[in-house]
């Protein structure tokens, strides 16, 4: 077993995983626009339509839908379609076909269709991009039953999990943090890594509060974490990986373990997923907190310009003081 | 791009070859099926009056053109994608597509499932939302160098719809072997085909895609089927999609749900009537001696019969309550785990 690993930024170990996943299953396909001859907007696809060619790394039209829709025709063909949207806010434009079809192709058809299909997209806040290039849209999609959402943090789970969405016979929607594209790196296996959805990981253990958080909010809230220990504050930190499955043991045995939780994500506070966190640990462990649990979020407001972003996307401040908060009450 | 009329009720747009008829027999066989569907389709109608179905849309009118269709295809290879008006008319695709529609109108699960390697999709109740599906079959088809063609079915309204366009644009560039059945029935539930485009028809809008586009008189299954013949031919040469539209008239209402007597003039029905599909196509038939009386009762008693089979089939398939939960994913999440035994607890799908 070679257990060597390399430092890679989350963009590279996606990269490598497309690669490899490509080169061991010749069912897989990627599509999407200008995923071929320029390697993705991002270089996430690069090098992809050299090695396996032009019939498996297909520059489509400007055509959300039918990149969404069309993945369903390919996997209904016995294919594997890694779809890529370009930005998750275009996704609106293919919301009928990933909402309406890739979802409830399973259920609909009884599993006489299977729809093992990839929906990669870049998403979130940090980087000064154009309308709807930010938007985090994952409570949206995890209101929508029959569809899987990976949220990496670090580059290491980018591959481990991207390995299970591809191979995963049900559709998973994987998003990745542009500020992570190249502001994450850390040590990736070489080998072949696999990261089951629906495991949290917790990244930092801590007995007075857990932070509870997906995708670059994770790592925000570790730093976050770490600033607390000259404090002689011992913070936790719960990265969920994916909220769809979510991994509901390990958010009750650490709730319970620190009585006090923050929960931080960067999409509008009204109908997020932390609220289905909160409701989650309502059910399931109330009676073990010592303290409400808090929200860190964006506004109820539409992804803000430039200009705007940084009062919009909660920052290491937001995240200590949610963590302060919880700690004077109760 | 030049029109073009030829004989046999076909217009073009675009460039065409000579196209292959079927003959006595298969004109037979065409009748046969749409004389099954014209039958059962009442007795359809019957039992939503009743109650013991839930809505369905009336096949009345379009026979020709889906029967016709279909024969023209090969059900060992090539798929059908029906809208939700179809599936009476897929009885060359074997006797699972009535056993699962009569599921389906019933609302038991199992409906959506035609078994493999039945080629045909459950119902799409989403308008135009299969066309992007029937690209990407086809396209993948081709990929694994599998022979075979999609045809996708859907209506003149559907044709608005972004799926549409975005997915014929997408067959064009990629050539995939898909033929788009547009079903030109004059009405979109209440609205006329002229306050749903301005184009000249709906044909001419694969101009746009680069792909041939051809109207046909979808009350003549002769015509039909050679369309769909050259179409098929041109999808499995490399050739690419076509897209065809077949002009019928909705005879009855859009489902059991509507009230057509509201907008649809009465004279326009009544010269429509007068070109019903079925009738038309058992009159040739009969004058070229091809057809008799007592074929088309036998037939029509066959109909009812294998239709009263499915309807009794589907009334006893097994239904239990956590068929509610299967089918979602593979297998459940920790959330659908409890979810799933909480509803063991309490239900009852009676």
């Amino acid at each position: 077993m070679n257990n060597k690993v390399s430092e890679l930024s989350m963009l590279e170990a996606i990269n490598e995983t497309l690669h490899s996943e490509m080169a061991r299953d010749e069912r897989v396909v990627v599509l999407g626009e200008d995923v071929g001859r320029n390697g993705g907007v991002f270089r996430a696809t690069e090098g992809l339509i050299e090695k396996f060619g032009e019939s498996r790394v297909v520059d489509t039209p400007i055509s959300e839908a039918a990149i969404a829709g069309s993945a369903v025709g390919l996997a209904m063909a016995g294919l594997v379609p890694v779809a890529e949207m370009q930005f998750l806010g275009f996704s609106y434009q293919a919301m009928h076909q990933i909402a309406g079809q890739i979802a409830r192709l399973r259920y609909r058809t009884q599993s006489r269709f299977e729809p093992q299909i990839t929906i990669r997209a870049p998403f979130g806040g940090g980087v000064r991009t154009p309308e709807l290039h930010s938007d985090s849209l994952e409570a949206q999609f995890a209101n929508i039953p029959g569809l899987k959402i990976a949220m990496p943090s670090t580059a290491a789970d980018a591959k481990g999990l991207l390995t299970s969405a591809i191979r995963d016979p049900d559709p998973v929607l994987f998003l990745e943090p542009l500020r992570g594209y190249r502001g994450i790196r850390d040590l990736v296996p070489d080998e072949e890594h696999i990261v089951p959805l629906g495991q949290a990981n917790l990244i930092k253990t801590g007995d007075d509060v857990v932070i509870i958080s997906w995708s670059y909010q994770v790592e925000l809230s570790r730093r976050v974490a770490e600033s607390f220990e000259e404090e002689g504050i011992s913070v936790a930190v719960l990265d969920l990986r994916s909220i769809v499955p979510l991994d509901i043991e390990a958010l009750i045995e650490i709730v319970s373990h620190c009585g006090r939780a923050v929960v931080v994500q960067e999409a509008p506070e009204t109908g997020g997923f932390a609220s289905e966190i909160i409701a989650t640990i309502n059910d399931e462990c109330f009676w073990s907190l010592e303290a409400p649990v808090v929200r860190v979020s964006g506004f109820d407001v539409p992804y803000p310009v430039g200009m705007l972003e940084n009062l919009y996307v909660p920052d290491e401040t937001r995240i200590r003081s949610a963590v302060l908060k919880t700690m004077e009450n109760g | 791009m030049t029109k073009t009329t030829l004989a046999g009720n076909v217009q073009l747009y675009g460039f065409w070859r000579i196209m292959s008829k079927p003959d006595d027999k298969q004109l037979q066989m065409i009748l046969e099926d749409m004389v099954v569907a014209r039958t059962q389709a009442g007795r359809l109608w019957n039992l939503q009056r009743q109650g013991q179905v839930g809505t369905i849309a009336p096949i009345d009118g379009h026979e020709a053109a889906i029967v016709g269709a279909v024969h023209a295809l090969e059900p060992e290879s090539d798929w059908v994608l029906p809208q939700y008006r179809e599936p009476l008319g897929l009885r060359r695709y074997g006797p699972e597509v009535l056993d699962a529609f009569m599921l389906y109108n019933l609302g038991h699960p199992a409906g959506g499932h035609i078994p493999d390697p039945i080629k045909v999709a459950p119902s799409q109740i989403s308008l135009a939302a299969s066309i992007p599906h029937a690209v990407g079959l086809a396209w993948g088809m081709s990929l694994k160098d599998e022979p075979g063609v999609v045809l996708v079915f859907f209506g003149d309204g559907a044709s608005s719809e972004g799926d549409f366009y975005e997915a014929g644009n997408l067959a064009g560039v990629l050539k995939a072997p898909v033929i788009f059945f547009c079903v030109n029935n004059q009405w979109a539930i209440s609205t006329p085909t002229h306050l749903q485009t301005a184009a000249d028809s709906f044909a001419s809008k694969a101009e746009a895609f680069g792909i041939p586009g051809v109207t046909v008189d979808g009350n003549d299954p002769a015509a039909v089927y050679e369309a769909v013949f050259e179409a098929r031919k041109r999808a499995t040469t490399g050739k690419g999609p076509t897209l065809i539209e077949a002009t019928v008239y909705r005879l009855g209402a859009h489902t059991t749900a509507d009230d057509p007597t509201r907008y649809v003039p009465s004279d326009d029905l009544s010269a429509a009537q007068e070109k019903d599909p079925v009738h038309m196509l058992t009159k040739e038939l009969t004058d070229r001696n091809l057809w008799s009386d007592s074929t088309q009762k036998k037939i029509e008693a066959t109909a009812l019969e294998r239709m009263d089979e499915a309807f009794e089939k589907a009334k006893t398939t097994p239904l239990s309550p956590d068929s509610l939960m299967n089918h979602c994913f593979v297998s459940d999440t920790p959330r659908q785990l409890r979810q799933r035994s909480f509803l063991m607890d309490a239900g009852d799908t009676s």
